[in-house]
């Protein structure tokens, strides 16, 4: 019988004062025990709210009862039939806000750690050699080819694949897996990790192409040459900046490229690498999403004496998931709420010296109901600083846009779509950070497989 | 033929290596003033190169690098035959070619050889071209026969005398000036300060003139924002905006600040390489 009023299992984390020191991962796979205590507390609802509330449809009630079984290898089959990046799902989606925030045991006895069992499924399976990669259909004789090796694009690729197309990846950078690789930290999410979820769509015939930065070593117009059908996954570009005095001061580093240093081109191993980061005594990091989470935790193992995070709103109204700010408490990053950033001092060299901040109140509710910072008169003060991380989001990748003049973008700078999900050019089709500015990697994936369902009906229809 | 092979490899001076590599999507599609990425190893750095030419038809591209850090010093060990590990290109926006009148085309040290493309593609849209080439010394002038053969004409300069005349780029475009030449726009390539100075020289001249920033990238394909330049006071993003930029309003000030962040790191690691590296360059 199922036992829901039994204690939610947590797992394990690397003591914080060890895992501040380094790069491995903080949560620790649930043990059998944990994983067959936490399966079964779950109630295999029938018409079930946490697998209406997942982005990619994951069969969560029946993933479940097969780990409860003791049945890994078909767990993970059942998890793959509608997701195919469960060792990163597990790690990085948000389940808070989808399958765990819709659990039926959420106010009573606390919901279902889904996460933490998609994990335990996923890592266990491969680990056991249980893993299949999907059975692909015939092929069909078409070639679609995706741009970019990010969340969205190979999410895709491996539905594309699975449906029998020719699938290519082409990837701008010398590595795969986009975001995932040089935004989300290796102690959330190692790198083999990605390296095995790549392999695993690898394995199901799909080309992996990197050096390839579409709209510049080839055009869209090209690609629709030689391929029946294009998906634009290309994600995030420029960060936006706060257009503050001495923003361009040496020492202000954007998220993106701290986390880039850190996390693609691994500076925290110089000079064993060659790509070098500097880090101050005291790093504020400006923002309140989970990029300002990262990049405070990234900051904090390199070895400065303090990292605060300095956001606008109160803890209330911080867009990061809960469990990241308790990691990034835990292991010793300050939070500063109710601030402004006025300008950032230098000294003669142009070396960040501090940021002179104003004080805020909470106003009233914005559009989205977040209550709107509001600055109280004469509170200025400065914040000692001498490196400062900006984390306040980004636009998405100009340069597809720019190269395809066929391609209508909305004024926001993202790729327009029409109600059935394409671009205004015929065969190409978009999804991620590219149409939505900044989102999850959850939501991007969902649009990579809905556009992959979308590109299958066009290429079926024959064109 | 794999891609990213060096089929030729030419040094031109005792720190600088022309290389031909084989790479025929940046061949095909490469335009004047743009930039590749190149890495030579695992764990290596991204590190842009202007391209200074390519060859459709034969596939390949040619790079010119300054050994100056430990990266570019490990490029230039590298021989014929063997690969760069990522080719990635090509970056940046072209320089816009049209018929400016009469174009002064300015390259300090290796800037010659990047300022080349850029002479090559104004003189074929109808401009008069006039080369002005700088270096400390006559060995570190690269490139001029092939200048003077493109250009309507071509003066250089040397910190030593020991080559044309004895002064910097900003002494020879002014002697330029005061001989009659009506200069409309001046292309330049080179040293910051070198680049500074001929901007502010060009403007009071009533020349317009443009700069091509070399500002630290890291993916150098509009994400990271690393590559951030202050231009008629707003933030620009030199690897997709750029790496051209109108140069009168450029604070180059800032650009000099922020290219020296990670001079002392940049030092160990050289160091730290060639004391461990056996030479096969002839370099050192």
């Amino acid at each position: 019988m199922p036992n829901p009023s039994a204690p939610r299992q947590n797992g394990k984390q690397l003591d914080p004062a060890v895992r501040k020191t380094n790069f491995e991962e903080v949560a620790q796979i649930f043990t059998k025990e944990e994983a067959l205590a936490e399966a079964n507390r779950c109630l295999h609802c029938q018409n079930a709210r946490c697998q209406a509330n997942c982005p990619v449809g994951v069969q969560i009630p029946a993933f479940i009862a097969l780990v409860k079984d003791g049945k890994v290898g078909e767990a993970l089959a059942k998890i793959m039939e509608t997701s195919l990046l469960p060792a990163i799902c597990g790690r990085v989606c948000p389940q808070e806000k989808h399958c765990e925030g819709n659990c039926v045991l959420k106010e009573k006895f606390g919901s279902v750690n889904i996460g933490m069992l998609e994990r335990y499924t996923a890592d266990t399976a491969r680990k056991e050699g249980l893993l299949k990669a999907p059975v692909c259909a015939k092929p069909t004789g078409k070639k679609v080819v995706c741009i970019g090796s990010g969340p969205s694009s190979i999410a895709a690729a491996a539905e594309l694949a699975r449906a029998g197309h020719d699938v290519t990846v082409l990837e701008a950078l010398h590595a795969f897996g986009g975001v995932l690789r040089y935004g989300i930290p290796s102690f959330r999410l190692p790198r083999e990790v990605i390296d095995n979820e790549i392999a695993t769509v690898k394995s199901m015939g799909v080309k992996f192409k990197t050096d390839v930065l579409v709209g510049a070593s080839e055009k869209v117009a090209d690609l629709l040459n030689e391929f029946d059908a294009v998906y634009i996954g290309s994600g995030a570009g420029l960060p936006t900046m706060l257009g503050i005095p001495g923003e361009s001061s040496v020492g202000v580093y954007s998220a993106n490229e701290f986390l880039t240093r850190v996390n693609l081109m691994q500076a925290y191993k110089f000079p064993q690498t060659d790509t070098p980061i500097r880090i101050g005594k005291h790093v504020v990091v400006l923002g309140g999403g989970n990029s300002a989470m990262d990049a405070a935790r990234c900051a904090m193992r390199l070895g400065p004496d303090t990292v605060t995070v300095a956001y606008r709103r109160s803890a209330a109204e911080m867009p990061a998931r809960a469990a990241e700010v308790l990691h990034a408490q835990e292991e010793g990053v300050q939070f500063d709420y109710l601030i402004t950033p006025k300008e950032v001092l230098h000294d003669e060299n142009g070396r960040v010296t501090g940021l002179k901040c104003t004080r805020n109140e909470l106003g009233e509710p914005d559009a989205k109901g977040r209550r709107r910072p509001v600055e109280i008169p004469n509170s200025e003060f400065v914040l000692p600083a001498d490196t400062i991380i900006v984390a306040i989001g980004q636009r998405p990748n100009p340069i597809i846009a720019k190269t395809t003049p066929e391609l209508k973008t909305t004024e926001r700078g993202v790729l327009a779509l029409d109600e059935q999900g394409k671009t205004t050019l015929p065969g190409v089709y978009a999804g991620g950070d590219i149409i939505r500015g900044g989102a999850t990697v959850l939501l991007a994936m969902k649009d990579g497989i809905e556009a992959a369902r979308r590109i299958n009906t066009y290429l079926n229809e024959g064109k | 033929m794999q891609e990213n092979t060096i089929l030729v490899k030419e040094p031109l001076n005792s720190a600088v290596v022309k290389f031909v590599i084989y790479k025929p999507l940046i061949a095909r599609s490469a335009k004047a003033g743009q930039f590749v990425i190149l890495r030579g190893r695992e764990g290596g750095e991204r590190v842009p190169v202007t391209l200074v030419d390519w060859d459709s038809e034969k596939g390949t591209i040619t790079v010119i690098i300054q050994a100056i850090g430990k990266s570019t010093a490990m490029f230039n060990s590298l021989k014929q035959g063997e690969q760069f590990l990522n080719v990635a290109g090509p970056l940046g926006t072209p320089v816009e070619i049209k018929n400016y009148g009469t174009v002064a085309v300015v390259g300090g040290g290796v800037g010659i050889a990047e300022v080349y493309p850029i002479a090559r593609a104004l003189k074929e849209a109808g401009n008069r071209v006039i080369a002005v080439l700088g270096a400390r010394t006559q060995e570190l002038l690269i490139l001029e026969n092939e200048m003077t053969e493109l250009c309507d004409k071509t003066v250089c300069a040397t910190d030593d005398g020991s080559h044309g005349m004895k002064g910097m780029v900003t002494d020879a475009i002014q002697a330029l000036h005061d001989g009659g030449e009506k200069i409309n726009a001046g292309f330049i390539i080179g040293p910051i300060p070198m680049m500074k100075f001929t901007a502010r020289l060009m403007d009071k001249l009533g020349i317009t003139p443009y700069a091509s920033l070399n500002p630290i990238m890291l993916d150098g394909t509009g994400m990271c924002g690393c590559c951030r330049v202050t231009v008629e006071g707003k933030v620009r993003f030199a690897c997709v905006e750029g790496p051209m930029f109108p140069a009168r309003t450029i604070d180059f000030d800032e650009l000099i600040r922020r290219t020296s962040e990670y001079k002392p790191l940049e030092k160990e690691s050289l160091e730290n390489f060639q004391k461990d590296h056996v030479c096969k360059c002839g370099l050192h």
